[in-house]
């Protein structure tokens, strides 16, 4: 607790906190001394004056947003003066300001409207003409999801600091300083600068100068008083789990059967996220909304999908499936659970596969994005999740990112980063072979070749040795298999490195300095480590430099791999893994098989480990496979080889869809079950950082659409089961007894507000902020893997002469069946496009923007060119999330060993022009 | 060649001269730049001082490229171009005519200077000749009151000017 100051403010005694400014601790205190350019938020501009005070033995009127406390300090903060000055200060603004409240949508929220209110400043009683009516400064609306509307605007500065300080982007600035000095971004216009929409800006902006466009509401203007309902909950997106606030309302018209729909979404000043979100959360949340949502179950007649009602489509696919399980066993029968889901629901599903149709085939997408994490961590370190806080980077002295375009694929996260090197001064490492947005903010980018991972990272490694910067005693009390690993490192000298790599030896030493030296570092990664045929080896290689020097857990220190979909982590922890019940307990351990067998009633479980998502697709190429049940997953566009998945689709004799779209695997679907979105649902998601956050009921589900575990429960109990719960809280007790991270997690705590960081071992603990504490690793030692460097299984060729990476970026999402059914996502892109260099356009005669032809060993696109000069000559980049021009034609289902993962960073290809 | 970044059909000047994009991309290889981001915000003016110098002003792709080298962004840029008068974003003639409206220089008549300057060479304020070969501008103060009214031509000061002495400075360029 910070120290107590005493100070008096209008001969009142108040207790201030040390380091606190007069401002905060007069408001704090009821004090309600006017201001404009102060946001707790941001830092302190003192650009309004309006807080001004007068301290005895100083003169003149001192700003209090910018005077910190001082003992025994005398103010005086509303004398006749100061509030004549004020009152001049507001009218002055007012001049400068067009007050047609009527047309605003900040009216009856407006911090000068109620500052003009307060101190009485109506029409008749201004000194002061209205000027911003001959100023004629440069608003602009041209942004796809925000507008500046200049004569509102009062120069607070705060939308500037919210882009530059608590975004890191900086993408604001005054320009045209002087009389017309207005907010813009150096651009002609707005939408042709870098800014992403995120929104931040407006959220914070004091008058209507910038606002949000109206992309939920068909109303042109949308006032807070307007809202009806506000909602916090989590954000269906990516793995980061920001709390959004969610406003809706009934339609005025009585329309649409008095359903509410949502009005307009603001980032919650909540854990993780603390008031920030993405343009995806702010203005991409209205596909819950779109007409096209699967209302009702389907089955498919004479080739067709048709409509029927939910009894029919139960007893049906509940049939089919008895009858598959009757001719061909249970292990014919394999499910994909979704990331997407809930905890509740993705536990439902794995029991209902396991116990009800008693197969052991059970996985999902987070095969094709971190298996190599589970089994790499799970193996060195003994857990396979993201060691630290989010929160905590933002405190790290070093921070080393590879294989993670954060900016683009964990927006928020990314803003912990920024202001990591912003505010905190900490040093950034980018490991990639792309120029990324993070590069801009680091001390230092290595690039290296695609696919040569192991390589710098052992070459890390064999630096820290021999310059002495590793951890000894770290080493020597908390690990294993140190000596042996030292063995194979000893070849992967700076120079060898160099060769193989492309990074310059000088700058990997200063890298390997850097990290091992700093007091807290954090080691962040993504799918540029885990998407390779040597994946569990590049993650493993990751976790020896952090043992190695003992950047491990402590506070901001740690290895943490960012985790893509908002409940991925969550998927897994509730074992939908073919060799996991829920909290990776193994299926083949008799004793606890015999434990969950017992909790669920039933005489047996499958104990052995089922197939993975790559081999369910070879099983159903193969007729090993006949009926495959899919809950909120599109493999169509998601999995490597797409006409393989085609081919192996088409080859089953029973295929389930259960998914809030007609995406293009339902559409190859047997029986389609509509589910409910994250709206329209109560439950929980488990965010990257093992923080299982709730998930509110927002708006009621269309037309018959149900939960997703409601349906299971339908078919269990079609199946004669006596599975009977009542509520996702029924489901979460019964989680809370079996998975022992969740135990103390319970549906009372949640609904207390409470967001609890797991392993939470029972009802009092409060939660794991960091894992691994003190070099106690969850599997006791940490263990040092002694792995090698292996070239990626497809290099560049004659034939195929380009390296084909694959990934995501801000404004998609996954198989982007959510994104593309947005109003605002798709004017920021809505065309597939690969990345490729100025040399190579060049040399193949191809112009930005022209579409050619690519092709690899099993497959072919056509995909317009977007010439960038953010990746080197020989590489070309295409995002995976459209359809039309899926990039998983080309890429290679060749999989890690270990953890199955497909080789989605590197194949080679070829480039024609058409 | 034309510009990438905008519609018009102005030739693109880094790729117009490369040469003097060389010149500028070894200034700021020269700088110590750092990886602090407001260290580097301190080089900016230099910088865009140098580049003006090089290519006479600082159009976008300019810009762009002095703040992709010091790793900022072109806010931060166009904020410093747009404050400083000394700094322009459109070409500026081979002349660049101040006419100093300071003022000791405007209450000995230097309205009356500018506007016999806008009618010889038939151009507003701010504008240059389509020949690239004059810009006529103000500026407040050049410093030489004593002389006022003050004409600058690049770095020549005509002192105690008349409209009369208008031609004659207009020839002095020729």
């Amino acid at each position: 607790m910070s120290k107590i100051i005493n100070i008096t403010i209008d001969d009142q005694n108040v207790e201030a906190f040390e380091g606190e400014t007069v401002l905060e601790a007069a408001l704090r205190n009821g004090f309600e001394i006017p201001n404009l350019c102060h946001n707790k938020r941001v830092s302190h501009t003192a650009a309004c004056r309006l807080c001004i005070v007068n301290i005895e033995g100083r003169p003149g009127g001192i700003p209090s947003c910018t005077t910190p406390v001082v003992e025994g300090m005398k103010v005086s903060a509303f004398t006749p003066e100061l509030e004549k000055i004020r009152r001049t200060i507001i009218d002055l603004a007012l001049s400068n300001h067009k007050d047609d409240c009527i047309s605003c949508t900040k009216d009856g929220d407006c911090e000068l409207q109620d500052l003009a209110f307060r101190y009485n400043l109506g029409e008749k009683e201004r000194r002061f003409p209205p000027i911003w009516e001959e100023l004629h400064k440069t608003s602009d609306f041209s942004n796809h999801v925000l507008d500046y509307d200049a004569s509102k605007c009062i120069q607070c500065n705060r939308c500037i600091k919210a882009c530059g300080e608590i975004q890191g982007k900086g993408i604001l600035t005054f320009v045209n300083r002087g009389i017309r000095t207005s907010i813009g971004t150096g651009y002609e216009e707005w939408k042709d600068s870098k800014c992403d929409g995120c929104g931040e800006c407006a959220q914070i902006c004091p008058v209507g100068a910038i606002t949000v466009k109206p992309v939920y509401s068909q109303m042109k203007r949308i006032r807070a008083k307007d809202i009806q309902r506000v909602v916090q909950t989590t954000c269906p997106y990516c793995g980061v789990g920001c709390q959004l606030n969610i406003a809706t309302r009934k339609s005025f018209h009585n329309t649409n059967e008095g359903r509410e729909t949502i009005l307009q979404v603001e980032g919650a000043d909540a854990e993780p996220n603390r008031g920030s979100t993405c343009v995806k959360g702010r203005f991409g949340l209205d596909f819950v909304s779109r007409p096209d949502r699967l209302q009702m179950p389907m089955i498919r007649k004479d080739g067709k999908l048709v409509e029927v009602g939910w009894p029919e489509a139960i007893l049906f696919t509940a049939r089919r499936l008895g009858e598959i399980r009757e001719t061909h066993g249970s292990e014919a029968i394999a499910g994909l659970s979704s990331a997407r889901c809930t905890n509740e629901d993705n536990y439902v599903f794995q029991k209902f596969m396991r116990a009800v149709i008693g197969t052991p085939n059970i996985d999902h997408c987070a095969r094709l994005c971190h298996a190599s994490t589970v089994a790499g961590l799970a193996t060195t370190l003994g857990s396979g999740a993201m060691t630290n806080s989010i929160e905590e980077l933002e405190r790290a002295e070093v921070i080393l990112v590879t294989g993670s375009n954060t900016t683009e694929t964990h927006p928020v996260i990314s803003t912990f980063i920024k202001r990591a090197v912003i505010k905190n001064k900490a040093k950034l490492i980018v490991v990639d072979p792309r120029e990324i947005d993070l590069c801009r903010y680091a001390t230092l980018w290595l690039r290296q070749r695609n696919g040569t991972d192991i390589a710098w990272l052992n070459g890390m490694f064999n630096a820290i040795l021999e310059n002495g910067w590793e951890n000894k005693e770290f080493i020597a009390k908390h690990t294993e298999n140190f000596e042996a690993t030292r063995e194979v490192m000893k070849k992967y000298d700076p120079q060898t490195v160099e060769n193989l790599t492309g990074i310059p030896a000088e700058q990997l030493i200063q890298a390997a300095k850097l990290y091992a030296t700093a007091k807290t570092a954090s080691i962040i990664y993504a799918m540029g480590i885990t998407q390779h045929a040597h994946g569990t080896d590049n993650v493993k290689a990751v976790s020896n430099l952090a043992l190695v020097t003992g950047q491990i857990g402590r506070e901001s220190t740690g290895v943490n791999p960012l985790r893509g979909q908002n409940n991925v982590q969550g998927a897994c922890d509730m074992g939908c893994l073919p060799n996991a019940f829920p909290g990776y307990q193994s299926v083949t351990d008799p004793a606890i098989n015999a434990r969950f067998a017992k909790a669920w009633k039933h005489p047996r479980l499958p104990a052995k480990v089922g197939y993975t998502v790559t081999e369910i697709m070879n099983a159903a190429h193969e007729g090993k496979l006949k009926a495959l049940y899919i809950m909120g997953e599109n493999p169509m566009i998601s999995d490597p080889d797409l006409n393989h998945v085609k081919e192996s689709i088409k080859h089953l004799d029973f295929l389930i869809v259960q998914d809030i779209f007609l995406t293009e695997t339902a559409q190859m679907a047997d029986v389609v079950l509509p589910a409910t979105s994250f709206a329209e649902k109560t439950g929980t998601y488990t965010n990257t950082e093992r923080r299982v956050l709730p998930l509110r009921k927002v708006l009621d589900a269309p037309g018959e659409a149900r939960d997703d575990w409601q349906i299971i429960q339908s078919l269990a109990q079609a199946f004669g089961h006596s599975c009977r719960y009542d509520s996702t809280d029924d489901i979460m007790r019964e989680i809370n007894l079996l998975v022992p991270q969740y135990a103390g997690i319970t549906p009372e705590r949640l609904a207390a507000g409470e967001t609890l960081q797991w392993p939470c071992p029972n009802a009092q603990h409060p939660g794991t902020k960091f894992l691994h504490k003190d070099g106690n690793f969850t599997r006791g030692k940490g263990l040092f893997s002694a792995v090698d460097h292996m070239p990626a299984k497809e290099q560049p060729d004659k034939e195929y002469p380009f390296v084909l990476n694959t990934g995501r970026i801000l404004y998609h999402y996954h198989t982007a069946s959510m994104t593309r059914r947005t109003q605002s996502l798709p004017m920021y892109v809505n065309e597939a496009y690969m990345e490729m260099c100025k040399e190579d356009c060049d040399a193949l005669g191809v112009k930005n923007g022209e579409k050619v032809r690519v092709s690899s060993r099993r497959g072919t696109i056509d995909i317009a060119v977007r010439q960038t000069d953010i990746i080197r000559a020989g590489s070309v980049f295409i995002p995976f999330h459209f359809a039309e021009a899926a990039a998983n034609y080309l890429t290679s289902s060749v999989v890690d060993p270990i953890a199955k993962i497909p080789e989605l960073k590197v194949c080679a290809v070829k480039i024609e022009k058409i | 060649m034309t510009c990438s970044c905008c519609s018009d059909n102005r030739p693109n000047l880094l790729e117009t001269y490369p040469e003097k994009r060389q010149k500028l991309d070894e200034y700021i290889s020269k700088l110590d730049l750092g990886d602090d981001m407001e260290r580097r915000k301190g080089f900016l003016i230099g910088c865009l001082h140098e580049a003006q110098h090089i290519f006479g002003y600082l159009p976008r792709e300019v810009q762009e490229l002095v703040g992709k080298r010091l790793r900022l962004q072109q806010s931060d840029v166009y904020g410093v171009i747009s404050f400083y008068s000394f700094f322009t974003d459109q070409p500026v003639g081979k002349y660049k005519i101040n006419v100093c409206t300071g003022t000791a220089c405007f209450v000995r008549g230097a309205d009356k200077i500018l506007e016999e300057f806008k009618s010889k060479l038939g151009l507003e304020e701010g504008q240059s000749s389509a020949d690239l070969k004059f810009t006529l501008t103000s500026i407040r103060c050049v410093g030489a009151c004593s002389l006022a009214p003050v004409v600058m031509v690049n770095d020549r000061v005509y002192g105690n000017v008349t409209a009369k002495m208008v031609p004659e400075i207009i020839k002095n360029c020729e």
